[in-house]
């Protein structure tokens, strides 16, 4: 299987990101750190595979986010967001 | 507990089935009555989990296929054979069940009148669910809103909501039903009798520039889909997908 087969929309991510966020945002459009490409959350790539959750450009394919869930703690890492306009 | 620190306005309720019924051999209805249920709009998903007697928890996304005008929030299942929870909420689960579910989930993928045509929606295999929500959502508040479903399935046995999915454009209001089977098809069958492909989408999707679409299915369709509803010149942005991951049609 192909990583191509195991790629999903942001929107797949939405219950894990209502988890963290207050507001809905896979409707917020974020802007990717490497190429500037502007994306609804929802419409990024996002793989669920791996041990967390990898949200990608759709353009460039860098890493957005990353979200990490262990018993009651959660990781969050949006270095690959330049901004998220809500 | 510790974990509801990082809970956002998402929690878990509990859903008890009031009623079920299969769609096809291997996908079941589940009609659920949800004590503070929000109230939802035609696309969103649930999340689903399932603990078991040893505290092992396993939780999937299932679609909504109710319309938000509904009272009770209707989900629709495929078995997947080697999975953690469909097998249980097709084969299992039965009337008075109860299940842990938060939602509704998503705003995305999502349509409502409001928010106009005319629609393409093009689905494969079990990604009908949240399109369905859709074209429900437009029956229930009487919008002749032009919509159009394309819709993928294996065989004629495989097609979810047939008999619904026929009087709606029955009714010749503006809904229109297109189906293609992949790999069998009855004697004398009208319908397409291949994958979807860019002559279909040719032939199926509104020339016009202000149609939205929305495509929900396995990931290889959806991506050849969308990429060829763009080479049809459809905006990027008016062309919305919910990948289902790695199920073949």
């Amino acid at each position: 299987m192909e990583d191509a087969d195991l790629r999903l929309d942001g929107n797949a991510a939405a219950g894990l990101l209502g988890e963290i966020f207050v507001r809905e945002v896979t409707v917020a459009v974020g802007t990717c750190a490497a190429c500037g490409n502007r994306a609804e959350l929802g419409a990024v790539h996002v793989y669920m595979h791996a041990p967390g959750v990898v949200l990608r450009c759709p353009r460039c394919e860098a890493v957005l986010m990353r979200i990490v869930q262990a018993e009651s703690r959660c990781w969050l890492d949006v270095r690959g967001v330049r901004s998220l306009e809500l | 507990m510790a974990g509801a620190a990082v809970l956002g306005r998402l929690t878990w309720l509990v859903g008890e089935v009031t009623d079920a019924a299969f769609e096809t051999p291997r996908v079941r209805s589940l009609v659920l009555d949800v004590p503070g249920w929000p109230g939802h709009r035609a696309g969103q998903h649930v999340d689903v989990r399932l603990t078991a007697e040893d505290g092992y928890q396993a939780q999937r996304s299932y679609s909504i296929a109710s319309a938000p005008e509904g009272e009770r929030v209707v989900l629709t299942v495929e078995r997947l054979d080697d999975g953690e929870v469909s097998p249980y909420l097709v084969d299992e689960v039965r009337a008075g069940d109860p299940f842990e579910l938060r939602g509704p989930i998503g705003g995305y993928f999502v349509w409502e009148v409001g928010l106009g045509g005319p629609l393409l929606l093009v689905a494969g295999g079990s990604g009908v669910v949240p399109l369905m929500a859709m074209v429900r959502h437009r029956q229930a508040v009487g919008s002749s809103v032009p919509m159009r479903l394309l819709y993928s399935s294996r065989t004629l046995e495989d097609v979810i909501y047939r008999e619904e999915l026929e009087r709606l454009a029955g009714a010749r209001d503006g809904l229109e039903v297109v189906h293609a089977l992949t790999r069998d098809q009855p004697p004398g069958w009208p319908g397409y009798a291949r994958r979807i492909d860019a002559e279909m989408l040719r032939e199926v999707a509104w020339d016009d520039a202000r149609a939205q679409a929305f495509v929900c299915g396995p990931t290889r369709l959806v991506e050849s889909v969308a990429g060829e509803l763009v080479a049809l010149g459809y905006d990027p942005s008016r062309v919305k997908t919910e990948r289902f991951g790695p199920a073949g049609t």
